[in-house]
């Protein structure tokens, strides 16, 4: 009875949104998110409706209620406690009032985005024998017609009744007992769910694949590491490309001017042993110009050649169009921010955003290029970035308004050392370990605002230790994100000046995200085992 | 019926004995896991360092047995740095079968012959106490200063070679603790020293900290609270508060007395 009327509330909470809303609501169902709604997600910036805010991975709202005068006065308009351990790592989306998130161990749950009241929730039933690498995380959903989809521990593919949670289909996408997860938010696409694999960690072969949105049958599959016969499998030693990792376990982005998606890929494996694999190791630590009908590659671009430091290329790219140049540009892990043209993969600049001590040189394209001297040894060998890399998965933001692209930056070295090591199908496959170097300075962090123009750094916000938060920046000029020490800080997004903190009482492991409901702004980030939103008295 | 449902998830809880024991493959599959999911605190080869006890002893602080080996590895040991089995939130967990092999592995780098006593624990005590100055910093089962780490078990979580260098070269290692699988222990490696609004000098040691905030403790033992904007300075210093102890002001003797002293303590 009283779930009736939660759901009656719910229905005319709903209704009041929509047609209170703009015009482009009244051409779709209340509550029914169209690829049209996806494509044009700018013009309604009250909704988040894809992990990154848009296709083009900005992460940036073009709301500006909140904004440098007022953002002083931000305070909690709620709090919800997810009652699990672990790290908290989701995306929440809001569409028409309600907010979707996922959380540890598989949960995902709609609330009242006004009051942070639940609406339903959703746990799967995970088998035992999971070993998903780094923690039973989940970053986010995704949203079509009535349904949301998530990526779980056990490398399924889900859908879910966006009104009740109910299950609607269950996709086996591979055999988890031999390592492969799902931890990523997926992306939407036309009626593709589209996700990438984890579990480089595992000598996995990664893939990224597109699932049909109603029915949960798989429509294609593209191997990051290429079978016998296929371009780049010459890349790879002997047999060593079954076993080569090339996870693709963060969210892609889609330009939908040329039909295609930019997806980014992860480390080969073993992570740190380079011996068995000799070559460049196609497609590992890459950005893939996939076709987003087909999964056809169209062009590739490998930001570390033949890895052995763990340097995932996973980094949330961004599409950046700029005096008449369509490009793409990333934060890498391995300390450089790269901008490539994005209509033909052609590297444009690579320059360092952190200390970085592994190149000296760059190739004729303007790669860099790895000194002979940053291999691992058996006794370990420090360089700079550490394993964690420059940036890892926490997403990074762009503002066309200020121009400027925002990234969360670790400083940290470590020791890596190698050691050979047998592969054991579902056994972790590192080739050997790294460890922090007690010589360097003690890590720190800081928030950085670079140019993509000259890849240089504007301004720069320290942290005294490393963060895993993401980046919003919005239309009122702000730049919000989180720190390990459990505080979430509003910037101004021209000079990096903290305006506003709050301490949340536990590290953020997420990225930020804003959307608009009763005609206030809200600003939401989960910290600790809580996802909080903050806005205006 | 539930207890058939639950048997297959721990199967091995019940187990205390390795099943391993001696076998060479499982010893050196035992080496693999251990560079992945221990060398990052107990060290390339389980010699301990700065982060982690050396686990090449045959007597460890929270159990000698294959079974308190395996407890420790799968649930961790509580109110340490010590997690439980993949939950430190990077890098995978590991099977009942890789802790095993790990056990496998550390027995086969176990010291056989228990560490020779090369000092005088009882004359350690004294000077520790007394004329060397350790406890006005430093508590020993609840007695002492508090502006240094608690030394209570440090000589079994800390190999004796650092145990040296903090007392010959206190500021090598300071960096040693604020790393961040510790993060949520006290940082009280750091030295700071701070000016108040009123110009006053104070310094201390960092308790915690964040982009906003500073708690210390100063030299007396007092807990300062301060809002950083409101400080005139916030300095740094990489030199520890520990003093340096050269062999001309501790002899070389009455330091493994000492260390004796703090191997005796933390065995018990």
């Amino acid at each position: 009875m009283r779930a009736i009327d939660v759901m009656k509330k719910v229905h005319s909470l709903a209704v009041a949104i929509c047609f209170s809303s703009s015009i482009f609501m009244a051409t779709n169902a209340c509550g029914q998110v169209t690829f049209e709604r996806l494509l044009n997600s700018s013009k309604e910036p009250k909704n988040w409706l894809t992990y990154s805010g848009d296709y083009g991975g900005h992460r940036f709202s073009a709301l500006s209620e909140v904004d440098t005068s007022n953002a002083r006065s931000l305070v909690v308009k709620w709090v919800y406690q997810t009652g699990a351990t672990g790290k908290f790592e989701t995306t929440p989306l809001v569409v028409d009032g309600i907010l979707y998130a996922t959380g540890q161990d598989d949960r995902a749950f709609a609330l009242d985005a006004r009051t942070g009241r639940p609406l339903w929730m959703y746990q799967r039933q995970l088998p035992p024998d999971i070993r998903p690498c780094c923690g039973r995380v989940n970053r986010g959903l995704a949203i079509l017609g009535d349904k949301v989809f998530l990526g779980s521990l056990d490398a399924h593919v889900i859908s879910l009744d966006s009104r009740t949670g109910n299950l609607v289909w269950d996709a086996s996408a591979v055999d988890y007992t031999k390592g492969y997860s799902f931890t990523l938010a997926p992306l939407v696409v036309k009626n593709l769910v589209i996700l990438g694999v984890s579990g480089g960690e595992y000598g996995i072969r990664g893939f990224i694949d597109a699932y049909d949105a109603d029915t949960g049958q798989r429509k294609w599959r593209f191997y990051t590491v290429p079978g016998p016969g296929e371009p780049g499998h010459e890349t790879w030693e002997g047999a060593s490309w079954k076993i080569g990792g090339a996870p693709a376990w963060m969210t892609g982005v889609y330009d939908p001017a040329t039909n295609q998606l930019f997806w980014p890929t992860g480390n080969p494996s073993p992570s740190n042993r380079g011996e068995g694999r000799a070559g460049d190791n196609l497609y590992s630590n890459s950005v893939l110009a996939l076709n987003a009908d087909t999964g056809k590659l169209n062009w590739y671009f490998q930001f570390t050649k033949h890895d052995e430091h763990d340097w995932d290329a996973t980094q949330v790219p961004i599409l950046i169009d700029s005096g008449g140049k369509h490009l793409i540009a990333q934060a890498n892990r391995n300390g450089f921010f790269y901008v490539l043209d994005r209509t033909t993969g052609k590297l444009l600049s690579a320059n360092p955003y952190g200390k970085i001590t592994w190149s000296n040189s760059k190739d004729s394209e303007g790669r860099p290029v790895p000194n002979k001297e940053s291999s691992p040894t058996r006794t370990g060998r420090t360089v700079c970035p550490g394993a964690l890399g420059t940036t890892n998965w926490m997403s990074p933001s762009f503002n066309a308004q200020t121009g400027l692209f925002y990234v969360s930056a670790r400083e940290q070295c470590d020791i890596f050392s190698t050691a050979p090591q047998p592969y054991e199908a579902g056994h972790a496959y590192y080739g050997s370990a790294y460890f922090p170097s007690d010589e360097a300075e003690p890590y720190w962090g800081a928030l950085r605002a670079i140019d993509p123009g000259n890849g240089s750094v504007k301004w720069e916000f320290r942290h005294p230790s490393p963060t895993w938060s993401g980046v919003l920046s919005t239309a009122g000029g702000l730049v919000f994100t989180g720190d390990a020490e459990g505080n979430f800080i509003a910037l101004d997004a021209a000079t990096g000046h903290a305006l506003w903190h709050f301490q949340m009482g536990g590290a953020v492991y997420a990225s930020p995200m804003a959307f608009e409901v009763g005609g206030k702004e809200y600003i939401a980030i989960a910290a600790g085992s809580s996802l909080y939103a903050f806005g205006l008295p | 019926m539930v207890a058939l449902l639950l048997l297959p998830l721990h199967p091995t809880f019940a187990q205390n004995k390795n099943p391993y024991s001696t076998s060479k493959t499982a010893t050196k599959a035992g080496e693999f896991e251990f560079r992945i999911n221990c060398a990052l605190c107990h060290g390339l080869g389980a010699h301990g360092g700065g982060r982690g006890p050396d686990l090449t002893q045959a007597h460890k602080r929270h159990g000698d047995l294959d079974a308190d080996l395996f407890r420790n590895i799968s649930q961790g040991i509580p109110g340490t740095a010590m997690p439980a089995n993949g939950t430190n939130g990077q890098g995978v967990g590991m099977t009942d079968e890789e802790i095993w092999q790990i056990i496998t592995y550390l027995r086969s780098v176990q010291v056989r012959a228990p560490s020779k006593n090369f000092g005088n624990a009882a004359n350690g005590k004294k000077l520790f106490y007394g004329d060397a100055n350790c406890s006005l910093c430093h508590m020993v089962n609840g007695k002492g200063g508090r502006t240094g780490p608690d030394l209570t078990s440090v000589g079994i979580s800390r190999t004796v070679g650092s145990l040296v260098e903090s007392v010959r070269n206190p500021s090598q290692r300071l960096a040693w603790g604020l790393t961040e699988p510790t993060k949520e222990f006290a940082q009280r490696y750091e030295t700071v020293i701070v000016v108040t609004p009123d110009g006053k000098e104070i310094k201390g040691v960092t308790l915690n900290e964040d982009s906003f905030s500073l708690q210390m403790m100063d030299t007396a033992d007092n807990i300062h609270l301060f809002d950083k904007d409101k400080l005139r300075a916030i300095r740094k210093d990489s030199k520890s508060l520990m003093p340096v102890y050269p062999p001309a002001t501790l002899a070389d003797k009455d330091l493994n007395d000492i260390i004796a002293y703090l191997l005796d303590v933390a065995k018990k």
